[in-house]
């Protein structure tokens, strides 16, 4: 490419692997954020620099910078924490963080609200844990995604075991972070070159899941690179590859839009990391990296050519890709309660609203969490739909389990109508720099109105799947959402609809930057079409699509002939 | 040709020294005129005017010469020296007003009148301006003084254990050195003008008696100070009105810190940077009214006091203290409250323990805690008045035009008895823009730039005494001063409280300010606090003092002691010097102005 580099460009090549003037930044008490090159190679380390976007004026008038603290998120292949690391993260979050845990959509914590001069001693702890947060965030491979749920047969531990290997495997190489964090002596010269990255690493983030079906949880078409394991009779035996997913999009940028994976073929588990690996470095090598805005591996796919691209894969592989396997998904959400895996142990999945583990007056999710951890010998397990589960119990204990949620309040957090059970957001206002519009703070507004809505049609127990989303970046994957709110400006929202069930096919714009009077008239019509003309077990999405209120998106099937 | 001298236009003399040198000549004879002259090439021959000290020559005509020596912090002890010698200079032949230590200590056993008003500070410490005077006096090298005739005005706060203890000291140091006293030592606590006014009276009898028929009047003029004379004053408040009353703390800081904005436009007031701004605050309507509910009156009461006759409302709204306890307050309300806790605390002689007790009432916790009886106007009579309080100005002139800025903690004890509020800062914290303040300036010579602006500044002011500070690098900034402005500022959190952190980070950028060094104590395990940072720093703090530096230091009276120890460190270790020789290292700075210190 012979465009002007992006400036972020420059900046990594010259960042001595991703060092900048971390440190520096860090020691200087005259900001309590870092300089602006910095904040940039942090997102590298795990941890963003945000602000508090509700007191930016009012610290203005009293002559104070914005209100500067740093979101730490953990990498945490497939969202797997030992009760001993959840009670670590649960004091650190309450000792340097604000507001309890957050559990986000790619399976990791989220700790929020730390101040500049605690965030070493953050990290250092959350190291202590044996968790780290390398490249959490960053023109890297993100937190890698499995199917949560444990339940269905021996399998999901050899996917989960693959995927810890491949996040290891696509690891910085540099030391950077553990002279930074854990106080390693720096070696000179002895810095580690960066085998899969190179000097400047990936045009942008990577994200990778693995899906076990016949539950589509990790969204895996919205992924650059997905895997959907292929278990027969029990047996893992490998992985239809898809590739090219994604969800960001600018809006009012024609050459930007959502993007399912294709499916390229099948692959043998033993392939998996020389697969992974080429196409992260096809990326690396043919990704934009003046344009950050189409730097995302869908648009290098579209841009080279599907063809092109799986040739070049298997070129670099050394074997032609047989076709993929037949496989079958029943929806993208999470089994809530008590279910029995396949082993005889239990594993009891609680709602979790917007992954959000704080105590309330009258659900005390942090409290009741902590009080399990302490009991719990099994393990825990984050959802990508921002749940956990207490997974691997006993059926002995499962009465103590029981008492415990009780006792907080979390034994009811299914009630309440259905469409709450599936509803995603992102973290928006008031931390998150991107945001143009509220998600997770109005997500209980908007669901109390929604479910009003359905209750007076008799659709209080129709699961549908809803997800708000404060930009167009697409943390909560909105456009895989049967309705959706995008948000473009405070109080206003693009509202989507027509996605599937399944996470198969991508919604469309219904009605653009209209506000909350406008979304619920047009959902309320939209509801009373749909509880008197549907079909037997339609969904919403479905419905929509069938007659015509929104043009058939697009759909998976129609890609799996290439 | 007329006796009359017709005095030039002279570019040195304004059109009032010209006027009073008018009225000094006319009428004298050249005996006097020539003594004049030579007083006046005696000035001139010292140098630096603004530092030159009365000649030490003695004048040609003999006449009684009287000395007032002052060493004031807040400037109370400069008033009152400086009403005595007005009241003197109607007396005596030669009448000076000396400042502490401007005073040049050889002249001490040719004197033959000296009155001394000093003020004692926190725990029995002498006034910055009169640091070197009390050592030199009470030190082996004082001289013996059997020629001397004295009194001494002590000014002080009752409420703390070594109330007056400077004044007293001084008083029974000069008798051991021979002097005789001229009456007893004067103790004025808060209310100074109840002790002093009399205190001066006598002053005058005495001075009266011992002059020497027929000696020409000689007036010299406070030298040490330079403070233009203004119309508003302490007593006769100038109604300003507030333009800007913002909080600069943020929302999760405990503390409450405000920036005010006051307009000066048309007022006549000046102030230069270090200069204090003077507020008559007014109690909270809501403590008023909760202590006439309390004492079972109406607040319609008439009290007459002295002249004054105000309504009980009026007289405790803006005349009587109604925050701070008192011992003599206590004293008299024990006799009707026939409490005998009361009495017990009063008989303890653990004076710690009565002060803090103090400390953690207001007097309507203690009406509350042991009802008595007062009439309006027995009430009225045992509160002390209402002061003036002082703030450091937050600006400069040269920046801001007619406008005064203050930073003003808002003080806000919560106590076992309930939220106990500042009573200034309190009532600055809810008046609203637009509203009129009663303010007057304060001048603080003891606290000013350096003239020769070339030279470098350390300005050590954590909290908000940070407040000059501001003012100080706006009026070098400005005068484009190339010295160097190093300020190291503290509080506890970073986050909540770096009062003017946007200003300081523009005026780093803007190469307004150089070096910034930031303590904040509760964001780490161990607490630091701006001392340390001057340690850190010691070589450089060193190495800027050798090359002429000014250091000033505002804040908590503990902060500046700290400060102080940490100065004297650097100096033992980065100048190698021991101990002592450290002490008069910094005795010498600050006689020669190059360190300052504002702490309250």
């Amino acid at each position: 490419m012979n465009e002007v580099l992006s400036p972020v460009e420059t900046l990594k090549r010259g960042s001595r692997g991703l060092r900048g003037t971390l440190r520096e930044s860090l020691g200087d008490a005259i900001t309590g954020g870092l300089r602006e090159s910095d904040t940039q190679l942090l997102k590298f380390h795990g941890s963003y620099q945000q602000d508090d976007r509700d007191l930016r004026d009012e610290r203005r008038r009293q002559k104070l910078e914005p209100a500067y603290s740093f979101m730490i998120r953990t990498r945490l292949p497939g969202g797997v924490a030992t009760p001993a690391q959840w009670l670590a993260l649960d004091a650190l979050a309450a000792r340097y963080g604000n507001g309890g845990l957050r559990l986000t959509t790619r399976q990791a914590f989220q700790i929020h609200g730390i101040l500049k001069h605690d965030l070493k001693p953050t990290i250092a702890a959350i190291n202590q844990t044996l968790i780290d947060t390398i490249a959490a965030c960053g023109d890297v491979n993100r937190n890698v995604m499995v199917s949560a749920n444990p339940v269905e047969s021996r399998a999901h531990a050899e996917v989960q075991a693959c995927a810890q290997a491949l996040s290891e495997h696509l690891l910085p190489q540099s030391r950077a972070y553990h002279e930074i964090w854990l106080d390693e002596q720096a070696v000179i010269g002895a810095d580690a070159s960066e085998p899969v990255y190179g000097p400047t690493y990936l045009p942008r983030k990577f994200k990778i899941g693995f899906a076990i079906t016949p539950i589509n949880d990790v969204d895996v078409f919205s992924q650059d690179l997905g895997f959907i394991a292929i278990i027969e009779q029990g047996e893992l035996v490998g992985f239809n590859l898809l590739v090219g997913g994604g969800m960001g999009v600018t809006h009012g940028d024609a050459r930007t839009y959502p993007r399912l994976a294709d499916e390229l073929g099948f692959i043998r588990k033993d392939q998996l990391i020389t697969v992974a690996t080429a196409v992260l470095t096809t990326q690396r090598d043919h990704g934009n990296r003046s344009d950050r805005k189409l730097s995302r591996l869908k648009y290098t796919i579209d841009r080279l050519g599907l063809d092109v691209f799986k040739r070049a894969l298997e070129a670099l592989v050394g074997e032609s890709l047989p076709p993929p396997r037949a496989y079958r998904f029943d929806h993208t959400g999470d089994r809530f309660g008590w279910v029995e895996g396949f082993d005889g142990r239990w594993h009891y999945t609680l709602r979790i609203e917007s992954g959000r583990v704080r105590d309330t007056d009258t659900v005390r999710l942090l409290s009741g969490l902590r009080a399990i951890a302490r009991v719990h010998r099994g393990d825990f397990r984050l959802t990508p739909n921002q749940n956990v589960i207490v997974a691997n119990v006993d059926a002995n204990e499962r009465a103590l389990i029981d008492v415990l949620l009780d006792d907080h309040g979390l034994a009811h957090a299914l009630h309440g109508a259905a469409i709450r059970r599936f509803a995603l957001a992102c973290v928006a206002l008031p931390t998150c720099g991107l945001a143009m519009a509220e998600a997770e703070r109005y997500l209980p507004t908007i669901l109390d109105r929604m479910d009003a809505l359905l209750s007076r049609y008799g659709l209080h127990d129709e699961p549908i799947v809803f997800r708000i989303s404060g930009c167009p970046n697409g943390c909560s994957r909105p456009y895989l959402a049967e309705i959706a709110l995008v948000g473009k400006a405070p109080g206003r929202y693009n509202l989507m609809l027509g996605a599937d069930f399944q996470g198969r096919r991508l919604n469309r714009l219904h009605r653009e930057n209209i506000d909350e009077a406008a979304i619920l008239t047009e959902l309320d019509v939209l509801f009373a079409r749909f509880a008197s003309d549907r079909e037997a077990g339609e969904h919403f999405g479905d419905f929509v699509v069938r007659v015509g209120i929104v043009r058939a998106p697009q759909f998976i099937v129609a890609k799996l002939s290439v | 040709m007329s006796a009359q001298l017709i005095i030039p236009p002279i570019p040195a003399l304004d059109e009032e020294r010209s006027a009073l040198l008018a009225r000094l000549t006319s009428g004298l004879d050249v005996a006097a005129l020539n003594w004049i002259s030579g007083y006046a090439a005696g000035l001139a021959a010292r140098g630096v005017p603004a530092l030159a000290t009365l000649p030490v020559a003695t004048p040609a005509v003999t006449a009684l010469r009287v000395t007032v020596l002052y060493g004031s912090q807040t400037g109370n002890a400069k008033r009152e020296a400086e009403r005595l010698h007005e009241s003197l200079c109607g007396e005596a032949g030669e009448v000076r007003l000396v400042r502490a230590d401007a005073y040049p200590m050889r002249e001490l056993a040719e004197e033959r009148v000296l009155f001394i008003v000093i003020s004692t500070q926190g725990e029995g410490e002498p006034p910055d301006d009169a640091r070197g005077f009390v050592e030199f006096v009470c030190g082996r090298r004082a001289p013996k003084l059997d020629r001397l005739q004295f009194a001494v005005l002590g000014l002080g706060d009752a409420s703390y254990p070594q109330f007056n203890a400077i004044g007293r000291r001084l008083d029974a140091r000069l008798e051991a050195l021979g002097a005789r006293r001229l009456f007893a030592h004067g103790d004025a606590d808060v209310d100074v003008a109840s002790v002093a006014a009399p205190w001066i009276g006598r002053a005058c009898e005495h001075v009266r008696a011992l002059k020497p028929a027929s000696s020409p009047v000689i007036v010299a003029d406070d030298v040490a100070t330079g403070t233009a004379l203004v119309r508003w004053h302490k007593e006769q408040p100038y109604l300003a009105e507030l333009l800007v009353n913002q909080r600069i703390s943020a929302r999760d800081s405990t503390q409450e810190v405000r920036h005010l904005e006051i307009d000066l436009a048309d007022s006549g007031l000046t102030y230069v940077p270090g200069d204090a701004l003077g507020i008559r605050p007014r109690n909270a309507a809501v403590v008023v009214d909760r202590v006439i509910a309390r004492l079972g009156l109406s607040g319609h009461e008439s009290v007459r006091i002295g002249d004054e006759i105000r309504s009980l409302q009026d007289w405790l709204g803006g005349h009587r203290e109604l925050t701070r306890l008192h011992r003599g307050f206590v004293q008299q309300h024990a006799q009707r409250a026939k409490a005998p806790l009361l009495d017990a605390m009063l008989a303890n002689d653990d004076a710690m323990a009565f002060n803090s007790w103090l400390h953690a009432r207001q007097i309507d916790d203690v009406l509350n805690e042991f009802p008595g009886e007062w009439s309006a106007g027995e009430f009225v009579a045992a509160l002390r008045p209402l002061l003036p309080r002082l703030y450091s100005i937050a600006s400069s002139r040269k920046a801001v035009g007619d406008e005064a800025h203050l930073t003003v903690a808002v003080l806000d004890n919560a106590g076992p008895f309930g939220a106990h509020r500042g009573v200034a800062s309190g009532f600055l914290a809810d008046v609203e823009v637009g509203a009129s303040l009663p303010i007057f300036i304060e001048s603080n010579d003891r606290f000013r730039l350096p003239l020769d602006a070339a030279r470098d500044v350390i300005m050590i002011g954590p909290g908000t005494g940070v407040a000059p500070f501001r003012g100080f690098v706006q009026e070098r900034t400005a005068i484009g001063a190339s010295g160097r402005n190093w300020l190291i500022f503290g509080a506890r959190h970073q986050r909540s409280q770096f009062l003017y952190q946007l200003e300081w980070q523009a005026a780093l950028k803007a190469g307004q300010l150089q070096r910034l060094d930031l303590a904040f104590s509760r964001d780490s395990a161990e607490p630091v606090y701006v001392q340390q940072r001057l340690i850190e720093q010691g070589r450089d703090v060193y190495a800027w003092l050798e090359a002429g530096a000014h250091l000033y230091v505002c804040g908590a009276t503990a902060m500046g002691r700290s400060v102080h120890a940490a100065l004297r460190d650097i100096v033992i270790e980065h100048g190698g010097r021991d101990a002592e020789a450290a002490d008069e290292y910094l005795s010498e700075l600050q006689r020669s102005g190059c360190y300052a210190r504002d702490v309250y």
